[in-house]
């Protein structure tokens, strides 16, 4: 299947999304797109939706209306005489291999080492060969410092660096787009820079599109390219992060920041 | 006053010996009960734990991933297995299917009547998995085969062992029940044994102590076996 290489067409679309749990609103008319290589930060108070936009790219939400293109093609719904129409499961699985996804509860299975998490979808997804996937592996574990964890499981390591594992899990595929869940919050607050400093050397030294919510101001101002504040399932404010850190708008956004940054 | 016999008294020795226990005896009919064990009641138990152990498994999963209109009829009948007795069973198939094998039914009923109990262990394992694991082979576009096979069910397995293997020692001691199908088992060996010469009490304690000889290391092998599968640390 061609890949659209244009430029021009945004890595992520998101056209009128909507999104219910039952009869309670969550997103509502959004519509905003990311380019290719672009580092945009969802920020607000939680319930605002951030990460349901996350796990509605990485399909393990439903769409309840609206559409949401990945490299200009429909990744749940497309629309075809004027009503929604739900894209095929291959179709669907071909996006979504282009998108990686790293947890707040980094979610590496405890059945498996940190080598045999890293290794199990470059090989049976992508059909990489073993050898190949296993010197990835090894140099993203090099990459996220922990050389020596390979044949560990993953219940022996610390917080931090099981989330640095997952980290590593979720390149091996080689993602155009890496959804970051609030990758910190679940960590003893020493290891938080540790983690983020991987994630600065990745966005540093890749053209990976990233999606990421986080409550780590500095962080999104140092590596995002556009800040996006919500609030209630709706935008309330873009802009750079320069723009948005120090010379906010919307009142909403200046009692949000004085808040998470009276904390911080 | 005591009008009692008491149980130990030295009696004349002989064919209608008065001992509760006679030595002799119990050593010459060892070796027949025994071979009933071997050639039956473990061969039951292991064939229908093996069967029991996969179709319970197939069971769960089928109604996990069917439609659900299907699942409900895999439940229905599960518990339609589970909720009628295993003698019920056992005669059914053998005044049924004549043609067929007694061991064969034997293997056949225990296998499926046990794969029922172990589908809802399966099960409570499979739900025991974090719905965070799902996810996380969703992110890697795993497919649904391996994620079965490798996320799944190794870690619902790891909190199924100890009552898939105290269902294994639950069978074990219900092939007696194999006796309503004429099947030469060991306590109706024993019980045999037993007739001819009046002597059940060497006959019957000998085939309780071969149960307990096996059920034990059994239940000491599947505590081993669930420390083993622990995970590192």
């Amino acid at each position: 299947m061609p890949t659209p290489t244009d430029p021009e067409t945004p890595v992520i679309e998101f056209v009128d999304v909507e999104k219910r749990f039952g009869s309670n609103t969550v997103l509502k008319d959004l519509n905003f797109s990311v380019r290719r290589g672009e580092r945009v930060t969802l920020i607000g108070p939680s319930g605002s939706g951030k990460t349901t936009i996350l796990r509605l790219v990485m399909t393990l939400e439903e769409l309840t209306g609206g559409y949401i293109f990945v490299d200009g093609e429909p990744l749940t719904h497309r629309e075809k005489d004027g009503k929604r129409v739900a894209v095929s499961a291959k179709e669907q699985k071909h996006l979504r291999t282009r998108i990686g996804m790293v947890f707040q509860q980094f979610n590496l299975f405890p059945n498996m080492t940190v080598l045999e998490n890293i290794i199990e979808a470059p090989i049976h997804v992508l059909g990489q060969s073993k050898s190949e996937a296993t010197a990835k592996a090894h140099s993203l574990l090099e990459q996220v410092g922990l050389p020596d964890k390979a044949n560990e499981h993953p219940m022996s390591l610390s917080g931090g660096q099981q989330q640095r594992v997952a980290i590593a899990r979720a390149l091996a595929m080689d993602p155009e787009i890496l959804l970051l869940d609030e990758v910190t919050s679940a960590l003893d607050p020493e290891v938080v820079g540790d983690v983020l400093n991987i994630l600065r050397t990745v966005a540093d030294t890749t053209n990976v599109t990233m999606l990421i919510v986080t409550h780590e101001m500095s962080f999104a101002r140092d590596v995002s390219h556009k800040v996006m504040m919500f609030d209630g399932g709706r935008v309330v404010e873009e802009g750079a992060p320069e723009k948005i850190f120090s010379d906010p708008t919307h009142e909403r956004t200046k009692q949000f920041l004085s808040a998470v940054l009276r904390d911080a | 006053m005591n009008t009692l016999t008491p149980l130990f008294t030295a009696q004349p020795s002989g064919e209608a010996t008065g001992n509760i226990w006679d030595w002799d005896f119990a050593l010459e009919i060892f070796p027949e009960i025994l071979t009933a064990f071997i050639q039956v009641t473990l061969l039951v138990t292991v064939v229908g734990t093996a069967i029991a152990a996969i179709l319970g498994l197939v069971i769960a999963i089928l109604i996990r991933v069917l439609p659900t209109p299907l699942a409900l009829i895999v439940r229905w009948a599960a518990n339609f297995i589970r909720m009628t007795p295993i003698v019920v069973q056992l005669l059914v198939l053998y005044y049924g299917f004549t043609w067929m094998d007694p061991l064969l039914i034997g293997f056949i009923v225990f296998g499926i009547h046990y794969a029922t109990y172990m589908s809802e262990v399966y099960r409570a394992g499979i739900e025991s998995v974090p719905k965070g694991q799902w996810e996380a082979t969703k992110a890697l576009s795993m497919s649904a085969g391996r994620t079965w096979r490798r996320v799944v069910i190794p870690q619902a397995l790891r909190s199924t062992i100890p009552s898939l293997g105290n269902y294994a020692i639950s069978m074990f001691k219900d092939t007696p029940f194999l006796f309503v199908i004429s099947v030469a088992e060991m306590v109706s060996v024993a019980q045999d044994l037993g007739a001819q010469t009046f002597r059940y009490t060497e006959a019957i304690t000998i085939a309780g102590l071969i149960f307990l000889a096996a059920s034990y290391p059994t239940a000491l092998l599947i505590n081993r076996l669930e420390k083993r599968l622990a995970y590192a640390n």
